[in-house]
C-alpha cells in the first residue's frame, strides 16, 4: 500500500541519508573548529514571539490553535528563533555569542528542485560582532564550510541591503515612488525598475545610472566610481573586502542589486551561488535591528545554507 | 567552441522576431530556421520551446536565457527569474471580450452575481476580477477561446489579441484591456551572477539596437 505525504515533503532513506549526513558533518567541523556551539529549537513557536521579528518573505505558513487558543507556527526560519534564545536565555551573557544549527524550517513555497515545504538548513548566527569583523568572519565560516562540504566554484555575491533604500532616500524620492521602485527590485524586475525611476520624475542620465547601479555585479571593479549616494554602503563592503583571508576572498563577489527576501536585514547580505545548480545554495547578511526586537539590542550577522542543494551541486547538478 | 549563453527561444508567434534579433547579434541561426522539428541547437547555444514554457527552463537553469511574452510572465508571477529587457517587438494587448451588443456580463453580476470567463489565463483573469471587485467563475480552455461565450459556456473571455482579427470574425468586441504585452529578455538568477559579462554584453548590444523608449 502506498500511503501519501503532504505536498513539498519527502523521506530520506540510507544512500541518500549517508550522503546528506556527510555534508552536515563536514559543516560542523568547521563551525566547532571556528567557535560555534549547535543548538536547537522548537519547531512550533508562538506566533505572537516570533512576529517580533520582521517576517516579511519569510512569513510562518504553517499555524495550530493549541489546547488554550493560542496560535502557534512552525517556524520558517532558525535566525528569528535563535534571537529569541538570545534574548531569554543569554540576557546578561558577554558577546559576542557564536551559534550554528542544523534544522528543518517549514514555508508554504511552490514545491520544485532544491525547494521543499520542509527544509533542511545549516548555518550560523554570530551575534554581538559588528561590521566589519563580524561580516567577515561569517564570510570566512561559509567558504571554508564550503570548501570542507567538497565545492570547489561556488562564488557569495555580497552586497548592502540599505545600500538601493539609501541612494534612492538621498535623490530625495517620495516614500512612495521609492517603495515601488523596491518593490520591483525585489521582484528582479529590471524593466519595471527602470520604468518607476523614470515615472518617479528623474532625468534620463539619472534614471539610467541607478538602473546601472542595481545592475553591477562582479569583482572589485565595481565598486570604484560608485554614485555618491552609495559611498558609504561601498565603503562599507571594502572594509569588509580588506579583512577577508585569500582563500575567501577568491570566492567573493560584489553585487550592488543584490536584494534578499527577508525583512530583517540590515547591511552586507549575501548569497551562495554554484554554476551547477539554477538557484542558490543559501544566503544571510547582517540584521542589526532583529535582537533589539527581543530585547537585547546586539548586532548580528548569520547565514543559512539549504541541504539539498549542497547536495544538488555537489552531484554536478543539471548543467556540466 | 561552447557557445557562452544557453538561450531559450520562443517558437510560435515571437520566433521569426527573436531569430532577426539573434542574426544581428552574431548569431548565426539559419540552422534553426531550416529545421522546424529540431528542438536543440547545442552549437549555437539555442533551445526552442513554446513561449509559456520559456521561464520553466529559464528559472531551472536548463537555460541562461530566454525570450518570451510579458503575458507569459504575467501570468506566471511566481518563477523566480530576472526580467531584463523590453526588446519591443510581439506587441500584444489582454483583454475582456464578449459578444456584440448590451455587456452579457453586466446581466450576468446584476441578476446572478457571477459572471462566467473563459480563459487560457487563468491566474490573470482571476486575479483581474478579483482585484476590480467582481466575482467570476474562471473557466479555463486550452484553444480558440472566442468559441466559449458563442456557445454559451461563459458570458467574457480574457484573451491576448495581436490585431483584434480573430475576435472581431467571431462577432466578439474588446470590453476592457488589463494590459500590454511585449517580449521580455529573461534570465536564471544564478546565471545572471556568475555569467554577468556575458549577460550584460548582450544586454548592452540589445539596448543599442532598440530605439530608446520602446517600453
Amino acid at each position: 500500500m502506498t500511503l501519501p505525504i503532504p505536498s513539498g515533503t519527502r523521506d530520506v532513506l540510507p544512500d541518500e541519508m549517508r550522503e546528506l549526513r556527510a555534508i552536515g558533518d563536514a559543516l560542523r567541523g568547521v563551525f566547532e573548529d571556528a567557535g560555534y556551539g549547535e543548538v536547537s529549537t522548537p519547531a512550533l513557536e508562538y506566533e505572537s514571539v516570533l512576529s517580533k521579528g520582521d517576517l516579511t518573505g519569510a512569513r510562518p505558513a504553517y499555524r495550530v490553535v493549541d489546547d488554550h487558543g493560542d496560535v502557534l507556527v512552525l517556524r520558517s526560519d532558525m535566525t528569528v528563533p535563535i534571537a529569541r534564545v538570545v534574548a531569554s536565555r543569554y540576557a546578561t551573557a558577554e558577546p559576542p555569542l557564536r551559534f550554528w544549527y542544523l534544522a528543518h524550517a517549514y514555508r508554504q513555497v511552490r514545491p520544485r528542485r532544491g525547494m521543499s515545504r520542509e527544509l533542511l538548513q545549516v548555518g550560523i548566527e554570530l551575534v554581538g560582532a559588528p561590521a566589519p569583523d563580524g561580516t567577515a568572519e561569517a564570510l570566512t565560516v561559509l567558504c571554508r564550510g564550503l570548501t570542507a562540504v567538497g565545492l570547489q566554484e561556488f562564488k557569495v555575491g555580497l552586497g548592502d541591503a540599505s545600500l538601493y533604500p539609501t541612494a534612492l532616500e538621498e535623490l530625495g524620492l517620495a516614500d512612495d515612488a521609492r517603495s515601488r521602485i523596491l518593490h520591483e527590485l525585489a521582484t528582479h524586475d529590471f524593466v519595471g525598475v527602470e520604468r518607476e525611476l523614470i515615472a518617479a520624475g528623474l532625468d534620463r542620465d539619472t534614471a539610467q545610472g541607478l538602473l546601472a547601479l542595481a545592475q553591477r555585479r562582479g569583482g572589485a571593479e565595481v565598486l570604484e566610481a560608485v554614485p555618491s549616494a552609495a559611498a558609504e554602503a561601498v565603503a562599507g563592503l571594502r572594509d569588509v573586502h580588506a579583512l577577508l583571508p585569500a582563500d575567501v576572498a577568491e570566492h567573493v563577489i560584489f553585487d550592488l542589486g543584490l536584494v534578499r527576501d527577508l525583512g530583517y536585514y540590515t547591511g552586507a547580505v549575501f548569497e551562495v551561488y554554484d554554476p551547477a545548480l539554477g538557484v542558490p545554495l543559501g544566503g544571510g547578511g547582517r540584521y542589526d535591528d532583529l535582537l533589539g526586537r527581543f530585547g537585547r539590542p546586539l548586532p548580528a550577522v548569520g547565514f543559512a545554507l539549504v541541504v539539498d542543494r549542497l547536495h544538488l551541486a555537489l552531484n554536478g547538478g543539471e548543467r556540466r | 567552441m561552447t557557445p557562452p549563453l544557453t538561450i531559450a527561444v520562443p517558437r510560435g508567434a515571437l520566433m521569426r522576431e527573436t531569430l532577426d534579433l539573434l542574426d544581428t547579434l552574431g548569431i548565426d541561426t539559419a540552422e534553426v530556421r531550416a529545421n522546424d522539428r529540431k528542438l536543440l541547437f547545442a552549437d549555437i547555444g539555442i533551445v526552442t520551446m513554446r513561449p509559456s514554457d520559456v521561464p520553466t527552463y529559464v528559472e531551472a537553469g536548463a537555460a541562461d536565457i530566454g525570450i518570451t511574452g510579458k503575458d507569459v510572465l504575467i501570468e506566471q508571477s511566481e518563477r523566480e527569474v530576472y526580467e531584463l529587457l523590453d526588446l519591443g517587438y510581439g506587441f500584444c494587448r489582454m483583454v475582456i471580450a464578449t459578444v456584440d451588443g448590451p455587456n452579457p456580463m453586466d446581466e450576468a453580476l446584476r441578476r446572478l452575481g457571477i459572471v462566467r470567463v473563459a480563459t487560457k489565463y487563468l491566474k490573470t483573469a482571476s486575479r483581474y476580477f478579483e482585484r476590480t471587485g467582481r466575482q467570476a467563475e474562471i473557466v479555463e480552455v486550452k484553444g480558440s477561446v472566442e468559441l466559449a461565450p458563442l456557445t454559451g459556456l461563459a458570458e467574457a473571455i480574457v484573451d491576448l489579441t495581436a490585431t483584434g482579427t480573430t475576435m472581431r470574425e467571431n462577432g466578439l468586441v474588446e470590453r476592457e484591456h488589463l494590459f500590454d504585452s511585449t517580449a521580455r529578455l529573461i534570465a536564471n538568477p544564478v546565471a545572471h551572477k556568475l555569467k554577468a559579462a556575458a549577460i550584460d554584453d548582450l544586454v548592452a548590444r540589445l539596448r543599442a539596437l532598440e530605439p530608446t523608449g520602446a517600453s
